[in-house]
């Protein structure tokens, strides 16, 4: 057994992370922009876990607990606006809501 | 090891492609599951299966069937026939541009980074984590319950259902 290198699992999680960027620059619906920024927030998370495994420290998982932390924050607000703007405008498209009205 | 790494990583990999190029709202969510699913797994494979076992219970289990509940309360239908745009490769070219270029600037810096480490999977237990987290890192567990608590505050302040009739005139001037 030779072990993985460490590029390895921060390209992997660069790789991720630029996917889910574009799919947040890409996407209209709000439903798949809270997705992307799900999928970013995963790439985070992986690359601190690869450097904890690394090194052998648990610090790393520690922060990936609050990473998960907050992208369940992140989740709850992000989808709980999800359901107003549909409640008023009848549509997840985010270009609905760039007129500013009171 | 090295087997299930690059394997579930490729599975991530396609499945997140599969998210952000599709146009089914639940087809999306289950590709989402999938990708999840897919980095819990290298988390196994790297040797942080305390890890990989939250990614799966708090991710895969509690985020995104909250996903699937939200999608099907709002009862969405899929954007192929309304979303023309796609189809149009000046839509998609920058945006995918502008991401490639930072990948492969990232890929460029961890080249250059000369950290030559190799990840032989050794197990970082449960045991481990607990201590870190409730001794030196005590601090960090009153952030999060802190910042939980905010979101629940905004989550049901936000997400009340309004009256369809009373909201017009709520916070205008008539």
């Amino acid at each position: 057994m030779t072990g993985i290198p460490m590029e390895h699992g921060l390209i992997l999680a660069v790789i991720l992370f630029s996917l889910g960027l574009a799919g947040l620059m890409l996407r209209r619906s709000m439903l798949f922009v809270l997705m992307s920024l799900e999928v970013m927030l995963n790439a985070a998370a992986l690359a601190f876990v690869v450097g904890s495994t690394a090194w052998n420290q648990p610090e790393g998982q520690a922060m990936f607990l609050l990473v998960i932390t907050l992208a369940a924050a992140e989740a709850s607000v992000g989808l709980a606006l999800m359901i107003q703007l549909y409640q008023r405008f009848r549509s997840l498209e985010l270009h609905e809501v760039s007129r500013m009205r009171g | 090891m090295e087997l299930g790494f690059y394997l579930s990583g490729l599975v991530a990999v396609l499945a997140t492609v599969g998210l952000i190029s599709g146009s089914s709202p639940v087809h999306a969510v289950v590709y989402l599951i999938v990708s999840l699913i897919a980095v819990a797994l290298v988390f196994f494979a790297l040797g942080a299966p305390f890890a990989g076992a939250l990614e799966i219970i708090v991710y895969a289990g509690a985020i995104m069937v909250l996903f699937v509940f939200v999608v099907m309360m709002l009862n969405l239908r899929p954007e192929a026939k309304r979303d023309p745009l796609w189809q149009r490769p000046g839509y998609w070219l920058g945006p995918s541009l502008l991401a490639l270029v930072l990948l492969v600037a990232l890929v460029a810096l961890i080249g250059d980074g000369q950290a030559g480490m190799t990840i032989d999977g050794e197990l970082i237990t449960a045991r481990d984590i607990g201590l870190t987290l409730f001794g030196p890192w005590l601090i960090v567990v009153e952030l999060a319950a802190i910042l939980l608590l905010a979101a629940l505050v905004t989550a049901s302040h936000v997400g009340r259902r309004n009256k369809p009739r009373g909201n017009r005139n709520r916070g205008g001037t008539r």
